[in-house]
């Protein structure tokens, strides 16, 4: 009470810097810039020299042949498709289950198969890619909330396995050839 | 109550600024920190194109960069438009790939080399063509894990 009197004393700024050491700590954990993120996807093996790539054992059906033209141009199943459509046509493709003959056999039968022209631009391509990740990750959130009723993102370990046995990711992409132009 | 109005009769204090210099010190840590140095300067253009089904690349450490796209505005007078490959510090061609990727997996444990990736960095006005080429080059290098480097698409 004393002291008051002679007027308000400093602040004491002492501990400032413990302070301002602290939020930089705090931030120096914290913050992590620039996050790389991409779809990942794993290329298939180098065909060995001298043996003669066997494609018979496949039926025709279980294959969605998805072609990409220079003019960024959907061939899917030989209809035109505009991109939109891709992702719909793709889950009724794989989830098809026999219904229609014509089309899969089983989701792990089903074997989405990619091809693009060198002309075509890496936008469209990733835009495809993308959207067949999508018919894939809607059919497995579906499947996952069915059986544990979660999302398939919050599954653990063997759940995952499970799901991810009974809808694989088969997304071939053909030895590049040039198609149109 | 009149021990407040006592109070405020008097001049306020003045802000003490001897904490100025720490905070501006903290602030200039904070950037400092945060601004990710790149080892690479990238010489080509890098407008990634966007994607929704996107995972986040983990491990750094062991991913392998490729950056796909034509040369940046202020190199286009020297190595012209067309869509270039480079490759750490310096433009390549299709044929240095299997080097670069033996130099990447001797830089690194050899417990690590089956986990290690190779991310894709293409422009999306690149065409098909290049990346096909790399592709082709990776598989042959046996560098199978490959990511396409996308933005988060905004709705």
């Amino acid at each position: 009470m004393a002291r008051r009197a002679k007027g308000a004393s400093e602040i004491n700024a002492g501990s400032m810097a413990d302070i301002a050491f602290l939020l930089l700590i705090f931030f120096l954990v914290t913050t992590t810039m620039d996050v790389d993120t991409g779809l990942a996807r794993k290329l298939p093996p180098m065909p060995e020299e001298d043996v003669i790539q066997d494609d018979s054992q496949i039926k025709a059906k279980n294959i969605y042949v998805v072609l990409i033209n220079s003019n960024n141009q959907l061939l899917v199943e030989n209809e035109f498709m505009d991109i939109t459509q891709l992702r719909a046509g793709a889950k009724a493709f794989i989830n098809n289950n026999g219904r229609n003959p014509e089309s899969s056999d089983n989701p792990q039968k089903a074997i989405i198969s990619l091809q693009n022209d060198r002309g075509t631009s890496y936008e469209t391509y990733i835009q495809v890619q993308n959207e067949l990740a999508a018919a894939y990750r809607e059919l497995r959130d579906a499947k996952a909330m069915q059986r544990f009723g979660m999302m398939y993102a919050d599954l653990n370990k063997t759940q995952l396995k499970e799901i991810r046995k009974e809808y694989p990711q088969k997304i071939s992409e053909a030895e590049p050839k040039n198609i149109g132009n | 109550m009149s021990k407040f109005r006592k109070d405020s009769k008097k001049d306020t204090p003045g802000i003490s600024t001897a904490s100025l210099p720490d905070i501006v010190f903290m602030l200039l840590f904070f950037f400092m920190v945060t601004t990710v140095m790149r080892e690479t300067t990238i010489m080509v253009q890098q407008s990634l194109p966007q994607a929704t089904e996107i995972q986040k690349l983990e491990k750094k450490s062991l991913v392998s960069y490729i950056y796909i796209g034509s040369p940046v505005e202020r190199m286009q007078g020297t190595y012209g438009t067309k869509a270039r490959i480079q490759l750490n510090d310096a433009f390549a061609t299709v044929d240095d790939i299997p080097q670069y990727i033996t130099a990447e997996r001797t830089a690194r444990d050899e417990k690590e080399v089956p986990f290690m990736t190779t991310s894709i960095k293409a422009d999306q006005n690149t065409k098909m063509g290049i990346v096909t080429d790399v592709k082709q080059e990776l598989r042959k290098a046996n560098a199978l894990k490959i990511n396409y480097s996308t933005r988060k698409k905004v709705q």
